[in-house]
């Protein structure tokens, strides 16, 4: 018998088996085909600006009464104070100067003034990113709620989730203004608007995910729940709800990404002074296409911090539930 | 009322279960009648649809008959399951991923309601009887499909219920780790002394294992025979080269194509 468990135990694999870190040689596979698209998008992107801008540069020539050599047009094209279309080492020093400089050197920067400089895109960064989360919060956990009332409760199964539906089809350009609209009427300004329309772009993401999740446990495991004789209470917390953590995870990174859309798109209709979406509303009516293309970066590069920020909550979480992704 | 040491551990009478589907009633189960007394090992075998499942459920609470009655411990079948009468083992291990196997066989610890010492002191003393002492840290991915039956009959043996219902828990497995898991459920019947009712589809496993087969055919769900097995308790596998073994399997081969005859 002893010796039938020996070689039983031989049988995991060592245990840990198949779950090793990554090796150097690991990440460079994984880092080499992001890097060459990376770099095949900013050829492209190079090559587009100088038809986009080629006009312009042609025009002001013709005024000027100078014939443009191909080398000199090519070297206009990337280097216009407002063009069509900026050139990535255009946008990339906008995105250095209107943060590292801006906040280290600039006259109302952190550095002189001890506050963020209005002109820096870390300050409409944050404007932006303060919104995101109080919605980002508040969507989630009425995702979660409205997903436990609809797994547990018959009449709301059926009713929330046409509307759930019916909500997201909805433009929320259209609907923006007017919640805006109707809280400034009621004297809620600033913040909670914003967060307002963050939330309703990001509760739906976490309703989906998580009503699948937490009818993810199959017939056989609530039978086994059954036999336990356990209480609703009971199956939520020890199988419905640990079942439902990678859905959770999933829709989350959805939900944090519509979030921001949601609270720069909040930021258009009131012509806000502060934000990412004043940024990029600003640029566009001066045609600071170079401010608006940072600000859409900014943007970017936000959202994907915060989508890899739960990224990592979900393999800590995983790993320590025994299911590393 | 019956005396309490003979009255049977289970009894079904006249028993009827018929599932409403789309082509038209199914009958699971036809007036089924049976008496299984403390401390039995009774094996249903039967072709698929034959109702063995189903009456294994019936006993649970989990499916509720259309007529007839069922009797847990003297209870009716949802007042013995509310009283934690019977420990259950799925076809599939079903153990949950997120938790380790002690985890696992904590689970219904915890809902019960035992104290976290009782659990500890539970958890290893299942762990040693189904030979899984040293993996109680492990998660479920990291043992064996038998391993992990095993630890699911851990699970349903760690609280105090006197009936083990087995459905088919062996079915996914290889002859070799059957063979094993079959030699170590009939030690654990003998230390622990509980009442076991175990569906499966092989003749072997079913005579090997008990001291009542149950025959049953299909359409309507039904017992076509009810063999009491002469064997001794005490069983070396070797005892399924015996005459008597090989006779017991001669008859309910018969009574399986017996039940196909019908058709």
């Amino acid at each position: 018998m002893t010796s039938q468990l020996s070689s039983l135990q031989k049988y995991p694999g060592g245990g840990e088996g198949g779950r090793a870190p990554q090796t150097p040689a690991m990440l460079m596979r994984n880092v080499i085909p992001v890097l060459t698209v990376t770099a095949a998008l900013v050829a492209l992107w190079y090559a587009a600006v100088i038809p986009m801008n080629a006009q312009w540069a042609q025009d002001q020539a013709r005024r000027a009464g100078v014939e443009l050599t191909l080398p000199t047009l090519v070297a206009d094209t990337m280097s216009q104070q407002r063009p069509r279309l900026p050139a990535p080492h255009q946008v990339a020093t906008e995105l250095w100067n209107s943060t590292v400089v801006e906040e280290m050197t600039g006259r109302r920067g952190f550095m002189n003034t001890g506050s963020l400089s209005n002109r820096s895109l870390i300050y409409h960064g944050w404007v932006t990113l303060s919104a995101t989360l109080l919605g980002f919060a508040i969507g989630s956990a009425l995702g979660i709620a409205l997903a436990v009332g609809i797994v547990h409760n018959r009449a709301m199964d059926v009713s929330v989730m046409p509307w759930a539906i019916a909500s997201q089809t909805i433009p929320i350009l259209a609907i923006a203004p007017m919640i805006i609209v109707v809280l400034n009427a009621v004297g809620i300004t600033g913040l909670v608007p914003k967060a307002i329309i963050s939330t309703y772009l990001s509760f739906f993401p976490v309703v989906v995910g998580m009503v699948k999740g937490l009818r993810a446990p199959d017939q056989m495991q609530l039978d086994l729940m059954k036999t336990y004789s356990a209480t609703g209470g009971q199956v939520f917390a020890k199988l419905r709800w640990p079942s439902a953590m990678p859905y959770l995870f999933a829709s989350l990174k959805v939900a944090i990404a519509a979030a921001l859309v949601g609270a720069i798109v909040a930021e258009l209709p009131t012509g806000a002074v502060a934000g990412l979406g004043a940024r990029l509303l600003s640029g566009s009516y001066y045609g600071q296409t170079v401010q608006i293309w940072s600000a859409l970066f900014a943007a970017a590069i936000l959202a994907a911090s915060m989508v890899a920020l739960i990224g990592v909550v979900q393999r800590a979480t995983l790993k320590r539930m025994g299911m590393a992704a | 009322m019956r005396d309490i040491a003979t009255a049977p551990v289970i009894s079904a009478q006249n028993l009827n279960l018929t599932f409403q589907t789309g082509d038209g009633p199914v009958h699971a189960l036809k007036d089924v009648n049976l008496d299984i007394a403390k401390g039995e090992f009774v094996s249903f075998i039967g072709p698929s649809g034959c109702g063995k499942t189903t009456f294994l459920r019936v006993i649970a609470d989990l499916e509720q008959p259309t007529s007839g009655t069922i009797s847990v411990n003297g209870l009716s079948s949802e007042a013995a399951r509310k009283a934690r009468a019977y420990g259950y083992v799925f076809q599939a291990a079903g153990l949950y991923p997120w938790r380790t196997i002690a985890g696992n066989i904590k689970l219904p610890l915890e809902i019960m309601g035992y104290s976290r010492a009782d659990q500890d002191s539970r958890v290893k003393k299942v762990l040693e009887l189904v030979e899984l002492s040293g993996f109680a840290r492990k998660f479920p991915w990291q043992l064996s499909g038998g391993m992990q039956q095993r630890a699911s009959i851990a699970r349903a043996l760690a609280f105090d219920a006197d009936i083990l219902l087995m459905d088919e828990p062996f079915g996914a497995l290889d002859e070799i780790v059957r063979d094993r898991l079959n030699e170590q459920l009939l030690e654990l019947w003998a230390r622990t002394e509980k009442t076991i009712a175990f569906v499966t589809h092989s003749i072997p496993e079913a005579v090997y294992l008990s001291t009542k087969i149950v025959v049953m055919s299909p359409r309507p769900g039904r017992i076509s025979d009810v063999i009491d097995s002469p064997l001794p308790r005490e069983r070396p596998l070797d005892i399924r080269d015996t005459p008597e073994f090989i006779e017991i399997a001669h008859r309910v081969r018969e009574g399986l194509r017996a039940g196909h005859l019908d058709d």
